[in-house]
């Protein structure tokens, strides 16, 4: 019960427990406390940067589908478009082809009745000086022929 | 211990007794064996068994605590880090609720404070004869004479413990009130209110006053609470080895107390450490 020199014994062990708290056990601890709230604050800003990255992505990818699907029905009508205009022009070009070759086939089928029917007269000339050379060699009667002859002069 | 050669006065004031180290005029530089002895040994003793307690026990808590600092991460704390953080969190909110100021030495101060006055008063649970028999018999295998050999083993109990502290947060008040508000300004908070600068006399009476009990009022709280709390402990134990039915409801009246106790224990040690960040605040605080 006596006041005495333990009193300031324990002061100076009071204020080196002090020291020490302060200057080895305090602030380790708190540095560990501080850095664990920052992460964990970290961690949630994080999570709800993620969320609404997601959102937009999922969006985006939703507008990206939407994009597709339109182009998709563009791509399909163009291709419908020019599969109407190829087959209207082979239409055209196998008409014209057609009457193309008829017409080809016409001229020639003409050129072929001309050069016959040239041919003919010649030949039928031909003819009409021979018989008309074997006439005059039997017998050239003039008058009796002359009928004949003038008939033949009209044919040719 | 009270039966035979002991009366009950003996045996309270024996346990109520310093483990003394001190020069005695008659005897020479020797452990007091009785308390006028203790006496007579005047300021320059120490009282043994304080000091190794309040050694043990702040030890005890710093390696504690430290070994705990050097591994604490900021991932997933473990088993005594977690019970270390949930301790500092506590300390730390009770000097963020109470401390406005700006000061590294309030939270670790509040820290040492708390701990090491909880485990000081817990000293006062371990059952009165317990460590003193033992060290009595200790003692007597070295030739002592056991029924004169002292061991107070809750430092809380000796008033050197608590007015030491009392006496470094008064220190720490003092230092502070200048640091900051100036020796003008400390000295015109001593006198120029509450009366205004003409009631400057009663104005250092009444100040004056407050200041000083601050740190008297610290040291006797803490001391009287524990005080009496083992002076409870040592009227139980009176009730002792004498039949079946004394001992019987000594033993249930020792469990209540006990337990009631623990209530004291650790509010003593939250009050201490609450007034310290309080009266470090207000040395803080301008006007």
């Amino acid at each position: 019960m006596n006041i005495n020199l333990t009193l300031f014994l324990q002061m100076i062990s009071f204020a080196v427990f002090v020291w020490f708290c302060m200057t080895y056990v305090w602030p380790p601890i708190m540095q560990a406390l501080e850095t664990r709230k920052t992460k964990i604050a970290e961690g949630l800003a994080a999570a709800e940067r993620g969320a609404q990255e997601q959102e937009l992505g999922r969006q985006r990818a939703l507008e990206v589908m939407q994009q597709a699907k339109t182009d998709a029905a563009e791509i399909v009508a163009q291709a419908q478009k020019r599969y109407n205009d190829i087959l209207e022009q082979a239409k055209q070009d196998a008409d014209a082809e057609n009457s193309r070759l008829k017409s080809a086939a016409q001229a020639e089928i003409e050129q072929q009745a001309n050069r016959a029917r040239e041919e003919l007269r010649e030949r039928v000339a031909t003819l009409a000086v021979a018989a008309a050379e074997k006439i005059l060699q039997q017998e050239i009667d003039a008058s009796a022929h002359k009928t004949l002859l003038d008939s033949f002069a009209k044919q040719i | 211990m009270s039966a035979d050669a002991l009366t009950a006065q003996h045996y309270i004031q024996h346990h109520l007794t310093n483990l003394t180290l001190g020069l005695h005029p008659e005897h020479g530089l020797s452990f007091a064996r009785s308390s006028a002895e203790a006496a007579e040994m005047g300021f320059w003793a120490i009282h043994v068994d304080t000091i190794f307690f309040s050694l043990l026990l702040g030890g005890l808590f710093l390696w504690f605590f430290k070994s705990v600092a050097e591994k604490a991460t900021a991932g997933v704390p473990n088993g005594a880090q977690n019970f270390v953080e949930w301790i500092v969190d506590f300390v730390n909110e009770n000097v963020r609720g109470s401390f406005s100021g700006q000061n590294p030495l309030v939270a670790p101060l509040a820290l040492t404070i708390f701990v090491w006055v909880l485990l000081m008063n817990t000293m006062d649970l371990i059952p009165v004869d317990l460590l003193p028999f033992y060290f009595q018999h200790l003692m007597a295998t070295f030739g002592a004479d056991p029924h004169h050999v002292f061991f107070k083993v809750v430092p809380t109990t000796d008033p050197n413990t608590t007015f030491g502290m009392a006496l470094v947060v008064f220190f720490l008040v003092l230092y502070y009130s200048i640091k900051i508000k100036g020796v003008g300004g400390f000295v015109g908070e001593l006198t120029l209110q509450p009366f205004g600068k003409w009631g400057m006399p009663a104005n250092l009476v009444l100040e004056g006053i407050s200041l000083l009990s601050k740190p008297v009022s610290l040291a006797l709280r803490l001391f009287g609470n524990l005080y009496a709390g083992e002076m409870i402990f040592i009227l139980i134990a009176l009730m002792y080895g004498h039949n079946l039915i004394m001992d019987v409801s000594g033993g249930l009246m020792q469990l209540a107390w006990a337990i009631f106790h623990i209530l004291i224990v650790t509010l003593q040690a939250f009050i201490f450490m609450v007034l310290t960040i309080v009266y470090l605040d207000m040395a803080h605080q301008h006007h």
